[in-house]
């Protein structure tokens, strides 16, 4: 099955379009990265698929589900990392994360699991805002991963995170390991190599239009710069 | 695989959520009690009075416990706007009524706690009459008012939080609309706070705030789910 | 019509891109003709046929004009709120532009209620504001409520946020307006009689008169309504053809307003010249 099927999604601001006429599909399993400036759209496709946005015109279907109608029965397998952790600062990590594993129906167990992998176990009392960027962005990740979504929404997830914490997270939001649990990913990034890098699909937007959807061995990254420029 | 999520559960955990954060900022109920007590030291020097009865102490206390609440109608959301996110609750599978039964129920709490402050306040420092045979049935009428209060500022502050002028906005669109609360609740209470008490409240003005509360609480729970989505 | 580009089958989450222009300012004329009839006959009537008042005199006519206001006005809001249903149940901009002119148009009403209902306590009461008067002070708290309209929509920036929350908003008020009315009603019943007079046991000539002016008001209300509503669509339409001939929506979009936006209607999602892959 695929995980994402987009026919001319198409999403307006007032008048200007956001995203214009994306189309694009996704095996299960596999990882669409997204490229583009700032202001390409890129959040907002993400959005949709989270579905937090309504498409506006266009087709989408994510994991077997139709937008927006079926919306309602995709949350709680959609994982979104964006540029907000959604974490409340006065409470500690481990608060925080009780209360999200409460939303959604997660083990305390659970979130003991992930605090350890993260590597935050010994500080997850304390109040977040007394924590350094980026172990708000460790704990943002576990937030993001802890009901094991089938379709995880990465915005630039490896931002405020030094190369040991890279690693530490890779096990969470890096390509699935485990075939008989497809980890389906999209994620947004900024570097052309290393995006490259973990893409099976490679989405180039320009002003919310697509510049280019192709297989992530037909691309390379002098193509993925110029939509920069 | 994960547990399903009653609204129930949801409420539950939001609760604990609001009461955590409040706990540990302190950002609303100290304001909102302090508040209220300044105003009544305020009322005092401005109207040249030192007790107070009837229709004036009703006018007195009804007025300060509305501005009151304002302000914390006006911290209802923000914490959720500004950090938390609404994204997290609405990624969640939950019935997302759940946000305003929750945070209606903390605005009742919030309205309760200052009026354990408020209204002792009040009877120390400007009523007249005593409050002794009449504060069963002015709990009724707090009870009653703040119902319809907490549905409306739920409403009004969702509305107002996530505008530019969220904290102009909130007081303006709230005020016209508990106009009514206001009229039920201070024509009920301005009989116990008289020298001579004409008998208790008049029912009819119990029925109303009823009836706005119940109105409200309808039109809120079918409205509120626009506000979170997009 | 289908854009070119677009796959074949792809389901249709679009309302508005039927590409065939749509009319807003048909029988615009004809409703404008027939309300200056009406406003003239009513006047006519006001002046020549309804009797003069005992206790008043000729100021009572202001009741003529102040009363048909009133109660377009808040019919109009109300209107306005069951237009904000319809938006809300179908995400249809063009719901919301309705419910926005109905609201603006009745807050005009609105002031004209409080102007004129002011001038007749003056003149008869002595004073530019009476508070038992339940009409009037009712009229002052929706007054306030509703002049937070517009703020409201101005300072949410993304317009379908925008009409959203100004839906809501209208539906709540909506609500409200009678809720208000018998509320304050109930508030001064009992202590004044009614200072300006019930609009109850009219002898014959005054209803007919006050009958036609409600119609020559309402009438009024609704072209108004349409004169606003068509300005409104004609220039959305302007700008998107502007758009379309000066090259593709890079444009950087309409200032902040408080209007509703309306997406083009006419202008299919992708024309032949630069569309994609």
């Amino acid at each position: 099955m695929d995980a994402l099927e987009v026919a001319g999604l198409t999403r307006r601001f007032g008048e200007r379009d956001a995203l214009s006429d994306v189309s694009l599909t996704l095996a299960e399993g596999r990882t669409l990265v997204v490229f583009g400036p700032n202001g390409a759209g890129k959040t907002t496709l993400l959005r949709v698929l989270a579905t937090l946005l309504r498409p506006h015109a266009g087709g989408v279907r994510v994991l077997g589900h139709e937008l927006p109608g079926e919306a309602w029965a995709l949350r709680g397998h959609v994982g979104l990392l964006g540029h907000e952790p959604l974490l409340y600062r006065e409470l500690s990590a481990r608060e925080n994360l009780r209360f999200h594993a409460r939303l959604h129906g997660v083990s305390r167990e659970r979130v003991d699991q992930v605090l350890d992998t993260v590597a935050m176990s010994k500080r997850a009392h304390e109040p977040l805002r007394t924590l350094s960027r980026g172990m708000v962005q460790r704990v943002a990740v576990a937030r993001a991963v802890l009901h094991e979504p089938e379709l995880l929404l990465l915005d630039e997830p490896y931002s405020n995170l030094d190369p040991a914490a890279v690693e530490l997270v890779a096990p969470l939001i890096g390509a699935g390991t485990d075939p008989a649990r497809p980890r389906t990913r999209v994620i947004c990034s900024h570097d052309p190599h290393g995006g490259l890098a973990e893409a099976d699909v490679v989405l180039g937007l320009r002003a919310g239009r697509p510049e280019l959807v192709r297989a992530a061995g037909a691309v390379d990254a002098e193509e993925i710069a110029g939509l920069y420029r | 695989m994960n547990g399903t999520v009653t609204t129930r559960s949801t409420v539950r955990a939001l609760l604990r959520k609001e009461l955590l954060v409040e706990l540990r900022t302190l950002e609303s109920v100290p304001g909102m009690s302090l508040f209220a007590v300044t105003t009544f030291v305020v009322f005092h020097f401005a109207l040249n009075r030192s007790s107070v009865e009837g229709d004036l102490a009703a006018g007195i206390l009804w007025v300060t416990l509305l501005f009151a609440a304002i302000l914390g109608i006006n911290r209802l959301f923000v914490a959720d706007a500004d950090q938390g996110g609404f994204d997290g609750f609405l990624l969640a599978p939950v019935e997302r009524s759940a946000m305003l039964i929750a945070k209606a129920l903390t605005l009742l709490a919030y309205l309760a706690a200052l009026e354990l402050v408020a209204v002792p306040a009040f009877a120390l420092l400007l009523l007249g009459p005593s409050l002794g045979g009449v504060l069963g049935e002015l709990v009724l009428i707090l009870l009653l008012a703040d119902l319809g209060v907490a549905v409306i500022g739920t409403l009004v502050a969702a509305l107002a939080v996530q505008t530019r002028a969220r904290d102009l906005l909130g007081p303006l669109l709230a005020l016209p609309l508990l106009v009514p609360i206001v009229i039920g609740a201070a024509r009920a209470t301005s009989p116990l706070l008289a020298f001579s008490h004409p008998g208790g409240a008049p029912g009819r003005w119990l029925a109303t705030l009823g009836l706005y509360d119940l109105l409200f609480g309808l039109i809120a729970y079918a409205l509120f789910d626009f506000l979170l989505e997009d | 019509m289908q854009s070119p580009g677009r796959p074949a089958g792809s389901p249709q989450n679009e309302r508005l891109s039927t590409g065939r222009p749509q009319r807003y300012g048909g029988g615009l004329r004809a409703l404008s003709i027939a309300t200056v009839l009406a406003i003239a006959l009513a006047l006519a009537l006001v002046f020549f046929y309804a009797p003069l008042e005992a206790e008043q005199g000729f100021l009572q006519k202001i009741f003529y004009l102040h009363v048909p206001m009133a109660i377009v006005a808040l019919c109009g809001f109300v209107i306005g709120g069951l237009l904000a249903i319809q938006h809300l149940r179908t995400r249809d901009a063009r719901w919301d532009m309705r419910s926005y002119v109905a609201i603006h148009m009745s807050l005009i009403f609105a002031v004209g209620t409080l102007v004129t209902g002011s001038i007749w306590a003056k003149g008869s009461w002595g004073h530019w504001w009476v508070w038992n008067e339940p009409t009037l002070v009712s009229f002052l708290i929706v007054f306030l409520l509703y002049a937070t309209y517009q703020p409201l929509r101005f300072a949410i920036e993304d317009p379908e946020r925008q009409s959203r929350y100004a839906s809501v908003f209208a539906v709540t008020a909506g609500a409200f307006v009678p809720m208000n009315f018998i509320a304050v009603r109930l508030s001064t019943a009992y202590l004044h009689p009614r200072v300006l007079g019930g609009t109850a046991n009219l002898p014959g000539e005054m209803a007919l008169t006050f009958l036609v002016s409600l119609f020559a008001m309402a009438l009024l209300y609704a072209t108004l309504c349409k004169y606003e509503l068509t300005a409104k669509h004609t220039r959305a339409q302007v700008r998107a053809l502007r758009r379309r001939l000066s090259g593709e929506s890079d444009a950087a979009g309409r200032a902040r307003s408080a209007a509703p936006t309306l997406a083009p209607t006419t202008v299919p999602a992708r024309t032949a010249a630069g569309s994609g892959a």
